[in-house]
């Protein structure tokens, strides 16, 4: 089982040429990611790492049939592949790049919702189903194949987070990173639910930091609707109002989006929040008895 | 990016909504000269990228220039929640029959601009929103189509406006819309919007703040830039590309991303220790990058260790590693230096930093314990 991403995902690179798009298709093929396709506009014919190049998306998905995308574009051009991946009608777009334009964003989210595809991120490292598939920038060997549940904001937290599971001995069952920036995707509450409806994940972690009100929503929904265990952490305790901690969507801003707010809410919602990244290993542990 | 008031008065103004058009003044005399020049009386209003300008004492009336003069000088220089006054913008006083908000803001949870408006302007909007939610109403634009004109209407007509002043203030209510989308804005708000006695719509008091992920395609924009109200340190991590935000602590922060730094400098309070920063070295951080980071904690001279927790994602701990050691060649690090290095390519990082003598220690609990230890100049055994 798992969400998203496993052995059945057939993925496209968009971006393959550029230096990170090419340097992280070896480490996803290397995970032993099935990377069927590869595109880069005038770049056709070639190949990367033995994964053919065409210069469109519509040429790659007619050809090699992906049915999910990963994208390695830089930001001015970035939108611009979201849509060439959702038109072309491939069901799952995860957009890696930092700093695309907030109202380029809110365009994207629409026309993105309107084809009924489904994106992560952008700002985002991407998802893995640890031992299946690895769709994103994140180190691949601190995973291990079992039944916890990752959404998170964050891109090298969520490794902290993972790796201090792993070394526990707690494997995963799909880390997912929906991004830091202000308009995303997908939210904590798309992955809440599919975690929930997912028959290998017994026990969910829900990485948050401060910025936007998704946390408190997040809360809501798990009072609401999730029956399985879920421990939270939340970044940005000691972050002063006012300033953008890098994340595009990481600011407290009229007096909305601090820490205390967000771990108030999950703690309303029965959800122990760890106080330091390891711990969230000791209180998942707990959950899962 | 933040702007002042008079920077985007002038560009509500290209957008055709009508401002009170005041000077920037930068002494008292030339201050002296705009009363004169416009007729008193005048308003001097301190220009910082700061809130509670008015309770601060950075807006005062004068009713004659040599007042007028006064007045400014007393507020140039003045410190405003740590924002020190170098401009005031001298503007005609109005004859103020009420007041409204009008503000173009981004509504993250719907994932749309919304366009707000109260009449109950001129206080902190923020406020009203916690206190009386119901005084505020609110449309929001189609992603695609944008504001509607009828959706600025009704924005009118729910301010329980008369008729015929809800035609003009639609106009404005969209011209805002406009220009919010035309320069990338993450705010854009009139407080107060003035219905004058004499029955005609003006904006008091601009404020803007622009995207900075869209920066890149407003290269206009870096002139808006006020680089006597940055701080030094953070304006030369924006030069490296290096998120940098300056705080008060005693603690250096050399973390890759973003959510880690805070968790970082969240781990050195948990503790006992005060982070000095936030720093984020970015994604494929480059050696030379590395260095910068490190030499910008370093020139802090509240820094009495430094923490470097480095989690390798897209960030290889080998180039990590190259930019440590280079720095420590052309830096003078005179604080202990605690190293957290795991992730991709860890051990070839690892061995470059013992080779150099240096030791790396495993946790990130670890490392900001030493470090708040270190940092109170307790021994710290390796």
């Amino acid at each position: 089982m798992s969400v998203l991403v496993g052995l059945e995902t057939r993925l496209l690179v968009q971006g393959i040429t550029g230096r990170e798009g090419s340097f992280h298709t070896a480490q996803m093929i290397e995970y032993g990611t099935k990377v069927v396709a590869g595109v880069t506009p005038g770049a056709g014919g070639r190949d990367v790492h033995g994964v053919p190049v065409f210069n469109t998306v519509a040429a790659a998905v007619e050809v090699t049939s992906p049915n999910a995308s990963i994208i390695y574009v830089p930001a001015p051009y970035a939108p611009d592949a979201i849509y060439e991946a959702v038109d072309a009608g491939i069901p799952l777009v995860v957009c890696i790049t930092e700093g695309i334009p907030t109202l380029e964003m809110v365009k994207v989210y629409e026309h993105v919702r309107s084809r009924g595809c489904r994106l992560i991120g952008p700002n985002c490292p991407g998802l893995i189903t640890p031992g299946q598939a690895k769709v994103g920038i994140m180190p691949g060997y601190i995973h291990r194949p079992g039944p916890v549940g990752i959404v998170s904001r964050s891109g090298t937290l969520t490794y902290e987070v993972v790796w201090a599971l792993t070394r526990a001995g707690i494997g995963q069952s799909t880390a997912v990173g929906i991004g830091g920036d202000p308009i995303i995707g997908t939210s904590f509450i798309d992955v809440l639910e599919m975690f929930q409806a997912d028959l290998e994940t017994e026990a969910i972690v829900l990485i948050g930091e401060i910025g936007g009100t998704d946390e408190e929503a997040a809360a809501a929904y798990i009072k609401e609707h999730v029956t399985k265990p879920v421990v939270g952490f939340i970044a940005g305790r000691t972050a002063p109002p006012g300033k953008r901690m890098g994340h595009a969507g990481a600011i407290i801003s009229g007096g909305q989006g601090t820490a205390a707010e967000k771990i108030a809410a999950l703690e309303a919602a029965g959800v122990p929040v760890a106080e330091r990244p390891a711990q969230v290993a000791e209180l998942i542990r707990k959950a899962l008895g | 990016m933040n702007i002042h008031e008079y920077q985007a008065a002038e560009i509500f103004s290209r957008f055709g909504i009508p401002v009170n058009e005041g000077k920037v003044c930068t002494t008292a005399e030339m201050a002296r000269a705009v009363a004169e020049e416009l007729g008193v009386p005048v308003v001097i209003k301190a220009q910082v990228h700061v809130g509670g300008r008015g309770k601060a004492g950075g807006i005062r009336l004068a009713t004659n220039p040599g007042e007028a003069a006064e007045a400014a000088r007393q507020i140039l220089g003045m410190s405003i929640r740590g924002a020190t006054v170098h401009k005031v913008l001298v503007a005609p006083a109005v004859d103020i029959a009420r007041e409204y908000y009008l503000g173009v803001v981004l509504d993250r949870a719907r994932r749309r601009i919304a366009v707000m408006a109260s009449a109950a302007g001129g206080i902190d909007i923020e406020e009203v929103a916690r206190e009386t939610p119901e005084k505020i109403v609110q449309e929001h634009a189609d992603p695609l189509l944008g504001l509607h004109d009828y959706q600025a209407r009704r924005l009118g007509f729910a301010l329980g406006l008369e008729p015929e002043l809800v035609r003009p203030f639609a106009a404005i209510a969209r011209q805002l819309f406009a220009a919010y989308t035309a320069v990338d804005a993450s705010l854009a708000e009139i407080n107060p919007l003035a219905l004058t006695s004499g029955g005609t719509w003006l904006a008091l008091d601009s404020k803007v703040v622009l995207d900075d992920n869209a920066l890149f395609r407003h290269p206009e924009h870096e002139a808006l830039r006020d680089l006597e109200a940055e701080d030094p340190l953070e304006r030369e991590a924006r030069a490296a590309g290096i998120s940098f935000v300056r705080l008060d602590g005693t603690i250096g922060c050399v973390v890759n991303g973003a959510g880690l730094s805070m968790a970082t400098m969240d781990a050195v309070k948990l503790y006992g220790g005060s982070p000095a920063n936030f720093l984020d070295v970015g994604g494929g951080a480059s050696s030379q990058q590395v260095a910068t980071a490190l030499r910008l904690v370093l020139s802090d001279p509240n820094v009495r260790a430094v923490l470097i927790n480095i989690f390798g994602g897209i960030t290889r701990c080998d180039v990590v590693a190259e930019g440590l050691l280079e720095a420590l060649k052309t830096v003078e690090v005179p604080v202990p230096v605690v190293i957290r290095l795991v992730g991709t390519r860890q051990e070839e990082g690892r061995r470059m930093l013992a080779e150099a003598g240096l030791t790396v220690v495993d946790t990130m609990e670890e490392a900001a314990q030493r470090a708040v230890a270190a940092a109170r100049g307790r021994e710290v055994r390796a």
